[in-house]
């Protein structure tokens, strides 16, 4: 094997590496759910405990006291439930991703391998969250004897969406969050505001028409109106293929500006970290 | 292809120093806050009919700079230097951990580095549990690792806290088993930096015992340390390297001389002014057997040192160390005021240290000189070296193949008896 290091050389073998550092990949991605609850008492259950809480607050604000209403037949709960999943792990996603470089520096500052593992193995742990608090959902569907419609088995292609929503963005974060250091003041508001900008407490028909274009910019709304069309059979309308089609097409760019902004700056951090 | 394993051309490597860099990474804030400072003192200089000036003074240093290699396969070699001379960036470039300004680098083979033994260790995760993370990081697949496994532990000899977490582990077990994993690690080349500092005597005696093994099955070792002689012992090349350049590169004994004359250009006497209220040395000088800074083995040699007291006092405690070329303590002599009063007199004090034999071995020597008090305060008052010596062997029988290099330290008088 011959290797060649040279200034600004765009590594041909990048990608070949990285699939040679698949096993680190995996073992960093398994470290990080591992330590993730240790020295706490009830471990894992946690993933579970968040979304349900955020969940019980909405139902009880909005439903309870707000009394929004509903369309259809379905509870609140596994509305906001259905909405509450992917919303929480790109949160968590998003938030584990961008300090992950940082939490890692002295890995960095050490070893060499492509670096995109450390925010990748960051989003599969909080991927791993995600899937576990997926109990809660099938709980609540036994609860009120809800059926789910037949394109719950279209699901994984969102949850391979949500994934990439987040990863493109969480990508894009940790390279901006290694060279400016405030970036991490800002991502916890980032995540907050968002929340209130996502259907997750209410349903994408209450948008009026004129803000639905900028409604749509935010790429979580398609993802999330997918959860609910797979999970809550809500009706599958024209706008609906709007919105995913504006959140597919905002990922992707994310996806590969990230990836480029990322290549570009990671061989400096090193330096930097 | 012949059997060069590392190649460089050219090398170097820039950093841009400057009022953004001095804080490691830069701050969102301090760059918002800088150009409404330039903004702002742009639109006072347009008005006041300044000319603007554009940018930021920001210098350019080369850590390493004209930096050309060539390394054979199954070579070990060394590299040495003085602090900033740009031994870790050579290394962060051979491992890719950072990219070259300049030049190029060749590798034929699979690079493992171990500039910090136990990186990437997860203090809340077990021994077991770290040795595959470890490994994992040091580029080493699974099941690699897993057929290792029981070797690595049994190097480490932390079997039996195998399931606890790390956190727990005393620092020597923690650095033990961290070796233990890269160990066995099998790259073509193997970059060490400095991990024989830590852990026991038996310890590193393995790990020296274990790199030399990594060599001896043909692959190529890079060895930095500050450890002259682990260098010695380890390596048959070294690389000097000086303010970012190679200034030698070759057998290992050449190197250790131009080092220790590149560091040490001290002379046979040291003088130094009174320093106010403290008590110093202000000079030491050698009498050496032969005159200058040549002494014979088996000769004798005096040490004349000048403190000077601001007030004399109680406690006082001298101690002087010959230290030879490897940075290595060989003798040492000491005196306390408890047992032999000195330094009670106001003003300069002098006093003789006089070796009637120094058995020294042939070689490079100088003094370390050490002043303290004892008694209140426990004050270090000062620590240096001075006074280089050379020991040749004069008028001494030789041994039939002649006085060789390195043999040992210390000639000891003895008597053998054929029975």
């Amino acid at each position: 094997m011959q290797l060649i290091i040279e200034p600004g050389r765009t590594e041909k073998n990048y990608w070949k590496d990285l699939w040679r550092y698949r096993e680190l990949f995996y073992i960093l991605a398994w470290r990080d759910v591992k330590v993730r609850y240790k020295q706490t008492v009830i471990g894992a259950l946690w993933s579970i405990i968040r979304p349900l809480l955020t969940m019980l607050v909405f139902t009880i604000i909005f439903s309870r006291i707000a009394k929004l209403p509903t369309d259809g037949t379905i509870p609140y709960s596994i509305l906001v439930y259905a909405a509450m999943l992917p919303w929480q792990f790109f949160s968590t996603a998003l938030t584990e991703s961008s300090n992950s470089l940082v939490t890692n520096s002295s890995l960095i500052s050490k070893v060499y391998f492509p670096r995109l593992i450390i925010p990748a193995s960051a989003v599969i742990a909080s991927f791993v969250d995600f899937l576990i608090s997926f109990i809660i959902l099938f709980a609540l569907m036994i609860y009120y004897h809800y059926m789910p419609p037949l394109q719950i088995l279209l699901l994984p292609v969102f949850l391979i969406f949500v994934f990439l929503t987040s990863f493109s963005l969480g990508l894009y974060l940790t390279a901006v969050n290694v060279k400016y250091r405030d970036f991490r003041y800002i991502i916890p508001f980032i995540v907050q505001f968002g929340l209130y900008v996502s259907p997750v407490g209410f349903s994408s028909n209450v948008i009026p028409t004129k803000w639905r274009l900028l409604y749509d910019l935010n790429p979580m709304v398609g993802v999330i109106d997918g959860f609910r069309w797979c999970i809550c059979g809500d009706r599958f309308t024209q706008q609906t293929l709007i919105s995913m089609g504006f959140s597919l097409v905002i990922t992707l760019v994310t996806l590969i500006f990230g990836i480029y902004y990322f290549r570009k700056t990671e061989k400096t951090f090193a330096d930097i970290i | 292809m012949s059997n060069t394993i590392i190649k460089v051309e050219d090398l170097g490597k820039s950093y841009l120093i400057g009022h953004e860099r001095r804080q490691g990474y830069v701050a969102l804030r301090d760059i918002v806050a800088k150009n409404t400072g330039k903004f702002l003192k742009g639109i006072q200089n347009a008005f006041s009919g300044k000319q603007l000036m554009g940018g930021q003074e920001i210098e350019e240093f080369w850590a390493l700079k004209d930096i050309n290699l060539e390394i054979k396969q199954g070579d070990a070699v060394g590299i040495i230097g003085r602090n900033g001379a740009g031994k870790s960036t050579l290394l962060k470039l051979l491992s890719r951990i950072t990219e070259p300004t300049k030049g190029r680098i060749e590798l034929n083979g699979r690079v493992a580095s171990l500039l910090e033994v136990g990186t990437g260790f997860h203090p809340e995760l077990s021994g077991r549990e770290n040795i595959f993370l470890n490994g994992a990081i040091l580029g080493m697949s699974r099941t690699e690792i897993k057929s290792k496994f029981d070797e690595i532990v049994d190097f480490s000899g932390v079997e039996k806290f195998l399931d606890t977490p790390v956190k727990y582990y005393s620092s020597g077990m923690y650095v033990r088993l961290a070796f233990a994993v890269a160990a066995h690690l099998e790259p073509e080349i193997l970059i060490v930096d400095e991990v024989l500092a830590v852990g026991d005597a038996e310890f590193q005696k393995k790990c020296l015992g274990k790199m030399d093994d990594v060599t001896k099955a043909g692959r190529t070792v890079i060895f930095v340390s500050h450890d002259l002689s682990a260098i010695t012992t380890l390596t048959q090349k070294t690389i000097l390297l000086n303010k970012g350049t190679i200034s030698y590169f070759g057998d290992t004994h050449i190197a250790i001389d131009k080092y220790v004359n590149q560091t040490n250009h001290l002379s046979a006497a040291y003088t130094n002014v009174p320093g106010g209220i403290i008590p110093t040395v202000t000079a030491v000088k050698l009498i050496t057997s032969e005159g200058q800074t040549l002494q014979a083995c088996g000769k004798s040699l005096s040490v004349t040192i000048d403190i000077h007291m601001p007030a004399g006092r109680e406690g006082m405690a001298l101690a002087i160390q010959i230290f030879n070329q490897n940075n290595s303590a060989v003798v040492f002599n000491w005196l306390f005021d408890s047992e032999t009063p000195f330094c009670r007199a106001n003003g300069k004090n002098t006093l003789t240290l006089t070796y009637k034999e120094l058995n020294l071995y042939k070689g490079n020597y100088f003094l370390k000189v050490h002043l303290a008090e004892t008694n209140n305060s426990r004050e270090k008052f000062c620590e240096f070296d001075c006074c280089n010596f050379e020991v040749e062997m004069i008028n001494q029988k030789a041994p039939e193949w002649g006085w060789q290099n390195n043999v040992c330290q210390y000639m000891e008088k003895a008597n053998w008896e054929i029975l």
